[in-house]
């Protein structure tokens, strides 16, 4: 058995150590805000927090996990939404939306980090996520309103 | 429409696939129906073939959009009981928004007067004395009845004659930016893709087959692939094998450790071939133009095939119990969907329950429904349990039905700086060939996506001609999003810059010189006035790009720098007119991803065939672009007030064009081929 700490929580998973963190959370867990799209660390779709860093939960081996993790359904206050998903419905963010839980968690480690980025800063950052819809303008609007937003 | 104690729910017959078409059709219920918006719920109906998309087949006759003559309209209205017939439920072709305009203010209108009616006889009052408002029937003493109290008594009324459709100056909803119903859930990961979909004792699969499409299987060794951890059975699936394990992670894990030995083709499709197959297509044509002269225009362009790769690949969740068979699946052809799945489960189609979910990313390759037919199959190998089957990216690009490789030829000649001959020859496989092949219908005619965004734009010149020829179809092919214009507005657009440049004319106003169509003429006036077209800063540079799709004028111009990196997209301009713009929010959104989805496939989209297989993998070698790379773009929406357009699929044509011919004027260079980044690098 393998623990872990998600959203607060702790759970154990009967799970080979070396499945990705990603699958222990969708399958194993049923926490689908975390999306498959690549496999291979292509696209940012997995994106969630460890200890508050950004990974591609494809890539890391539940073995790996050594702190607690953080995903999108974990984003939340409670019921208070995250300033970087009020900025997300604000900017009418997304389209398909199956891009966007990991566009969101490495916008939240960014800010987490950088509480006032840059636009240079941002696009490093961002790089990893793609979106096929072709959100990236509301994706930078969003971001550069979530942090002003939490400047206060 | 439900209406009950939870409040209004609105079935919408269209899939939502993030073109937010849920939004709308909503909005256009409410509107008539006098509900708030935030008193409102959307589900995506049941298959049914009431649902059946009348617009879809009156875009798939041979008449230009724009004209609306009575021997197209004649034809267009005849289209529409074959369509009935067979029971299209489609979402594609930008139809939903014209297909709903009129039915669904009227589904909300009725509901309205029946509730008046309803209102009317309980309080003993004549209807028009009562108002309805802000989801309640308001009398004039002050009482008020909500809906769902009267929706009982409501569904019992008959109406005499169907209600009046409030004035267009009377909307509160329509023509103003809503708060998309769909858009908490997508950001707080809550929004239910069929990926998603998790029941109780569910078993997740994986499907591996064979590279080259259309081949088999020989024989496969799964010794070391059943030993693997969580591995549940391994078993023949659809001309592949099939893994199914405790977790997708697992089933990806056993399809890897399993031997195959492929069926191989005999005449292995590369892109030697394809070229082979364009170049005898087009062979001769267009004919020389009449006592032809060394400075006709000539040039030949080409594009090859893509990929769709929606960010979710293809999944879908089938669960058989007691002969009831469950589908969860992102369909934008869920009639089409659940037939094939009852024959895939050996039920009837009156068996099946499908649940239309969330799609992350259509582009057309939801239209398709193989992946809805290997989960019924497998729910019949697993009856009683659920599965989920989730395709890998890899068998997802592998597997595609990809955007036909296409190539054009075109001969022209100026005459006093005007066009006096335009004749354009397009070849390309046949998207309709290839899609009525594999779900059994017979192929509707000719294949007018050949043509599309080439023989309809609404340029005049004193001799005109555009043909459309049939390439084999070595691949799948199928509908990516705007179809044939995805690769028509590049070879007829880029023509139009060529010639303005020999013309020594300046490409926007060459472009206007040649039009009478008032729609399209002000998108372009309108695009030039959004960026101050000619006023370019010092070392950057611009161009126009222009196409008709759709019904949808739509002029767009990107604005291109050199840097030590390479190409650098600056700024990018959209005007488009919709005819009547509902939402005017969502469709600038559609329009800027559309020119995104574009601009990727014009600097780094291609799908080539070596050895019968597609050579590329996944996102590393079939990109779309990033946020760094896409440019900010700013949008104008016109509307003529005609004929109300779909928007989800016109913003993609002209962005081809516009960076091609952008790149031109940065760097003197016509580049004819796609994609741009064999030619120049790119930051």
């Amino acid at each position: 058995m393998i623990t872990l700490t998600v959203n607060g929580t702790d759970h154990s998973l009967d799970l080979p150590a070396q499945t990705p963190l990603l699958w222990a959370l969708r399958d194993g867990l049923g926490l689908t805000g975390t999306k498959y799209g690549c496999g291979v660390a292509a696209c940012g779709a997995c994106t969630v927090l460890i200890e508050g860093q950004a990974v591609r939960s494809c890539q890391v081996a539940l073995a790996e996990v050594t702190g607690p993790v953080t995903t999108i359904e974990g984003l939340a206050d409670g019921t208070a939404l995250a300033p970087l998903q009020r900025a997300w419905i604000d900017h009418q963010v997304a389209q398909c939306g199956y891009c966007q839980s990991g566009q969101i968690m490495q916008a939240a480690a960014l800010l987490a980090e950088n509480p006032r980025p840059s636009d240079a800063q941002i696009l490093e950052a961002m790089d990893g996520n793609l979106c096929r819809c072709g959100t990236y303008p509301r994706i930078l609007a969003a971001i550069r309103a979530a942090a002003a937003a939490m400047e206060g | 429409m439900l209406i009950d104690a939870n409040g209004v729910t609105v079935i919408a017959p269209r899939a939502e696939m993030g073109q937010g078409t849920h939004t709308t059709l909503a909005a256009l219920v409410a509107e008539e129906l006098e509900l708030p918006w935030n008193q409102l719920r959307v589900l995506h109906g049941p298959p049914a073939r009431a649902y059946y998309n009348s617009a879809l087949m009156r875009e798939g006759v041979p008449f230009a959009p724009t004209d609306d003559g009575w021997l197209a309209e004649t034809a267009r209205d005849a289209t529409d009981i074959p369509t009935r017939l067979l029971g299209l439920q489609l979402t594609g072709g930008s139809t939903s928004t014209p297909d709903a305009y009129d039915r669904m203010r009227l589904a909300g209108a009725t509901a309205r007067q029946a509730l008046i009616l309803a209102a009317a006889r309980r309080l003993g009052l004549p209807a028009d004395r009562l108002v309805a408002r802000d989801g309640a029937i308001h009398a004039p003493d002050g009482t008020r009845l909500g809906y769902a109290e009267l929706a009982a008594d409501a569904a019992a009324v008959d109406l005499p004659e169907p209600p009046a459709l409030k004035p267009r100056a009377g909307w509160s909803l329509l023509g103003r930016p809503l708060p998309r119903t769909d858009m908490v859930a997508k950001s707080t990961g809550t929004a239910a893709f069929a990926i998603d979909t998790r029941l109780p004792g569910m078993v997740f699969a994986a499907i591996r087959r064979n590279p080259v499409q259309g081949l088999g299987l020989v024989s496969y060794d799964t010794a070391a692939a059943s030993q693997l951890p969580g591995v549940l059975r391994i078993l023949p699936l659809d001309g592949g094998v099939a893994a199914v394990a405790n977790t997708t992670w697992a089933a990806f894990q056993a399809l890897d450790a399993v031997d195959y030995t492929w069926q191989t083709p005999e005449t292995p499709v590369t892109d030697a071939l394809i070229d082979a197959d364009l170049t005898q297509a087009l062979a001769g044509s267009p004919q020389p133009l009449p006592d032809p002269a060394d400075s006709d225009f000539l040039a030949e362009y080409s594009v090859p095939h893509l990929a769709h790769a929606t960010m979710e690949p293809m999944s879908a969740a089938a669960h058989l119990q007691d002969g009831r068979l469950r589908i969860w699946a992102g369909s934008q052809f869920p009639t089409m969907g659940r037939s094939i799945a009852a024959t895939a489960a050996g039920v009837e189609e009156s068996a099946v329950d499908f649940t239309t979910t969330f799609m992350g990313g259509g582009f057309g390759r939801r239209s398709e429904s193989d992946f809805i037919r290997q989960a019924a199959a497998l729910a019949r190998e697993f009856a009683g349990t659920p599965v989920l089957l989730t395709w890998s990216r890899e068998e997802d690009m592998a597997h595609d039905m990809y955007r036909p490789a296409a190539r054009a030829r075109i001969r022209a000649r100026l005459s006093g700086g005007l066009i006096s001959h335009f004749r354009l020859a397009t070849a390309a496989g046949s998207i309709m060939a290839s899609m009525a092949g594999r779900i059994g219908l017979p192929a509707l005619g000719s294949d007018a996506t050949i043509l599309q965004g080439a023989g309809d734009q609404p340029y005049l010149f004193p001799d005109h001609e555009v043909t459309g020829h049939t390439a084999a179809a070595r691949v799948p092919l199928g509908f990516w999003r705007s179809v044939g214009s995805s690769q028509n507005a590049f070879f007829h657009d880029c023509a139009m810059d060529e010639l303005a440049h020999l013309a020594g004319d300046d490409p926007l106003t060459f472009r206007m010189r040649h039009l009478s169509h008032a729609p399209s003429i002000a998108v372009l006036e309108a695009v030039g006035a959004l960026c101050d077209w000619p006023n370019t800063p010092p070392g950057r540079a611009r161009g126009v790009g222009f196409a008709l799709s759709f019904g949808v004028p739509v002029a767009e111009v990107v604005e291109v720098e050199e840097t030590p990196a390479g190409i650098r997209l600056t700024n990018a301009w959209i005007a488009a007119d919709p005819g009547i713009a509902l939402d005017p929010s969502i469709i600038e959104a559609q329009l800027a991803g559309g020119m995104v989805f574009g601009l990727s496939a014009a600097i780094q989209g291609a799908i080539t065939f070596a050895g019968g297989a597609a050579q590329q993998a996944n996102f590393w070698d079939y990109e779309p672009l990033r946020l760094r790379q896409c440019p900010p773009i700013a949008v104008k929406i016109l509307e003529s007030g005609g004929q109300i357009r779909g928007i989800g699929e016109p913003g993609t044509p002209p962005a081809a064009p516009a960076l091609a011919n952008a790149l031109f004027a940065l760097t003197g260079q016509r580049l004819r081929d796609l994609p741009l980044n064999r030619h120049l690098t790119f930051a």
